[in-house]
């Protein structure tokens, strides 16, 4: 693509470029593979799963899991983009789970407080975690493979502390009775639309007269909201820039005049926090807070990361693209139920997926960057 | 010269531990001209320049900037008194866009409060602009510097520190790794700045480099600067003998066939 030659054609262009094509276009934006993964899902399961997998509610089925899973991975994208990981993912989940649900049934705080000590904690963990890898220059694959095992621990032990001897902390639906705060955090929203959609025969509606579906789960508007946010954090914000900055090569970075460190501090910040709201989200739906909240739930951020345009080496990726990845975990989880397929092959799907992703993107990277 | 110096150092020292990386090192630069600073592997070079852009602080002697004395704590001070770094790294970073490596660290924004953002659009117009100016087309400032020539990322590296208003430009040896189209393109480019009013310290192996552009000479060897020498009072074997600490380089040369 050198541009440095004299030798131009009657329209002033250098003859050495090509003209750029939408290939090229495309091939630029991290997120294309997630978008053909997911077209070649929903084909798959056009064909092989019952029709009723595709109505309304459906579809609703499938967004609880996937928008679960993809606040987590466009924090865990958003952080690998930034140049780090954080393996302490899952386990923060049941952390804060445990935090959150001892504040309301042990100590009987306001729904309101609960909420606000969780995200604390998040901001400690998150602080951690960063200021740990920073000041030491260790790997954050090691540093927070360490809280991984760590957190879990904690959560367990402070479960036992809570409960009395037991690993489930119960009682959570009562306390949180009535609240309007908590419809921010469980239930569905939308649910005025969707009764006004039924009234005018534009979804289904039981003879009653009300909507068969009475409206979006509520993490689906969460998730919807932080990858429309987070995709105009990436593009469009100096802190954007500051992130594929750090990721890229943060000693470029800093040399540039870009805080690396707050950089970084913030987004494990963020990561622990998009935990923190799975764990209120999940709690609250349940009822309940136990040992094994968030299990795994790290590796599967950060496949869906992956797959969603993001490079294990840092500096290059998209929150939408892990969007997309997300949903297309939630359809593979949720549509295996639709088949005759025994539901197992999940597990074998989520590794080969991750396998084509990396491949993929590293192709993508050698196109992006010039490689030969 | 009667006017101030931008840059001087008197007796500059520099230790690491142990290691003694300059052991006296004095130079001036003024705006309007071009220093070059020629030395061996390990004379010292990078170090000294890392001490002027204020990355490692002196042990010892005098650094004057506009004829104040003055302590850096951070690059970013010596960025912000006007003296700008292109190590030989560059600072780019390849998966990025050229524009967003233009603008990285000081991006130009738009809007308020909370909701302010980055001028896309300016920052597009303006990128290709200034590689306009230096004769390089850029059609899209969006494509990744990654796939620019070493010779062009070289110019967006100088383009970037010139646009962000350099009194002083340090270039640490931008025209090692170039091939001789690029070479010359990147030295063209150094006259320009230079002609612009901008002091330049041109960090070189090369005394053919150095001669092209240079006005003064600083040779470095072993920490110490075995003084300067303006332009046309130094011969070029001459320099490169001192370069090489007075080792009769001829005498290897002629064995070599006379292509050193
Ligand atoms: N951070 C450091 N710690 C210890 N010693 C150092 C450090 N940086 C440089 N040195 C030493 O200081 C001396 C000068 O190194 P410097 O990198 O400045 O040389 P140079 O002239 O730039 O060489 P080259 O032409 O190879 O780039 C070397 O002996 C080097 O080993
Ligand atoms: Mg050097």
């Amino acid at each position: 693509m050198s541009t440095i030659y004299d030798v131009k054609d009657k329209l002033g262009r250098d003859e050495r470029v090509k003209t750029s094509s939408l290939l090229t276009t495309l091939i630029r934006k991290p997120e294309l593979g997630a978008v053909a993964g997911l077209v070649l899902v929903i084909v798959f399961f056009l064909v092989f799963a019952s029709p009723t997998m595709f109505t309304l509610a459906g579809i609703m089925n499938i967004m609880a899991p996937a928008s679960q899973l993809g606040i987590l991975a466009i924090g865990a994208a958003l952080l690998m983009i930034g140049g780090e990981f954080d393996l302490s993912l899952g386990s923060m989940i049941a952390f804060a789970g445990l935090v959150f649900a001892a504040a309301l049934v042990v100590w009987h705080m306001p729904l309101a407080a609960a909420i606000l000590i969780a995200f604390l904690v998040a901001l400690v963990v998150g602080t951690v975690n960063a200021q740990i890898v920073i000041r030491t220059g260790l790997p954050s694959f090691i540093v927070t493979l360490a809280f991984l095992f760590i957190l879990r621990g904690l959560t367990l032990v402070g479960l036992k502390w809570a409960s009395g001897g037991a690993t489930q902390l119960r009682g959570i639906k009562d306390v949180v009775e009535g609240s309007t705060l908590a419809g921010f955090f469980s239930g569905n929203a939308l649910e005025g639309l969707f009764a006004w959609m039924a009234a005018h025969d534009m979804i289904d509606k039981f003879p009653n007269g009300l909507p068969k579906v009475s409206g979006v789960p509520v993490e689906a508007v969460w998730f919807v909201l932080f990858a429309l946010f987070a995709t105009w954090l990436l593009l469009r914000t100096k802190f954007g820039n500051w992130i594929f900055a750090s990721g890229g090569d943060a000693r470029a970075a800093r040399n540039s005049g870009v805080p690396v460190n707050r950089v970084k501090t913030t987004l494990f910040v963020v990561t622990a926090a998009c935990a923190t709201l799975v764990a209120i989200i999940t709690v609250l739906d349940a009822g309940s807070t136990d040992a094994r909240r968030g299990f795994q739930k790290e590796f599967e951020a950060i496949i869906a990361a992956v797959i969603g345009g993001c490079l294990l080496t840092g500096g290059y990726g998209s929150a939408i693209g892990a969007f997309f990845g997300s949903l297309i975990f939630g359809m593979v989880l949720i549509g295996l139920t639709y088949t005759t397929i025994d539901q197992d092959w999940y597990l074998v799907f989520l590794g080969t997926m991750l396998l084509v992703a990396v491949v993929f993107n590293n192709v993508v990277r050698k196109r992006v960057t010039g490689e030969r | 010269m009667a006017e101030t110096p931008i840059i001087e150092v008197r007796d500059l020292v520099k230790h690491f531990g142990s290691v003694i990386a300059l052991n006296g090192v004095s130079l001036k630069v003024s705006s309007g001209e071009v220093l070059c600073l020629l030395g061996d592997n390990g004379a010292g070079k990078s170090t000294l320049i890392k001490t002027l852009a204020g990355v490692h602080k002196r042990s010892a002697g005098d650094f004057l900037v506009d004829g104040r004395s003055i302590d850096f704590e951070s690059p970013r001070d010596a960025l912000d008194a006007g003296i700008a770094t292109v190590y030989q790294d560059l600072a780019m970073i390849p998966l990025m866009s050229i524009t967003r490596n233009f603008f990285m660290g000081r991006e130009p924004l738009k809007g308020f409060g909370p909701f302010r953002y980055m001028d896309m659009k300016r920052a597009d117009t303006v990128t290709r602009e200034e590689m306009h100016k230096i004769g390089i087309d850029i059609r899209d400032p969006q494509q990744a510097v990654g796939t620019l020539s070493g010779g062009e990322r070289q110019c967006v590296a100088i383009a970037r520190a010139v646009y962000f208003g350099a009194k002083v430009l340090i270039l640490d040896e931008p025209t090692s790794a170039l091939g001789v189209a690029q070479t010359s393109m990147v030295l063209k480019y150094i006259d320009l700045v230079r002609s612009k009013g901008l002091g330049v310290v041109f960090i070189t192996h090369n005394v053919r480099h150095a001669f092209a552009v240079g006005n003064r000479f600083t040779v470095l060897n072993r920490g110490r600067t075995l003084g300067t020498h303006a332009k046309g009072e130094i011969a070029m074997d001459a320099l490169q003998n001192l370069m090489a600490g007075g080792k009769e380089l001829q005498e290897l040369s002629g064995e070599l066939g006379g292509t050193i």
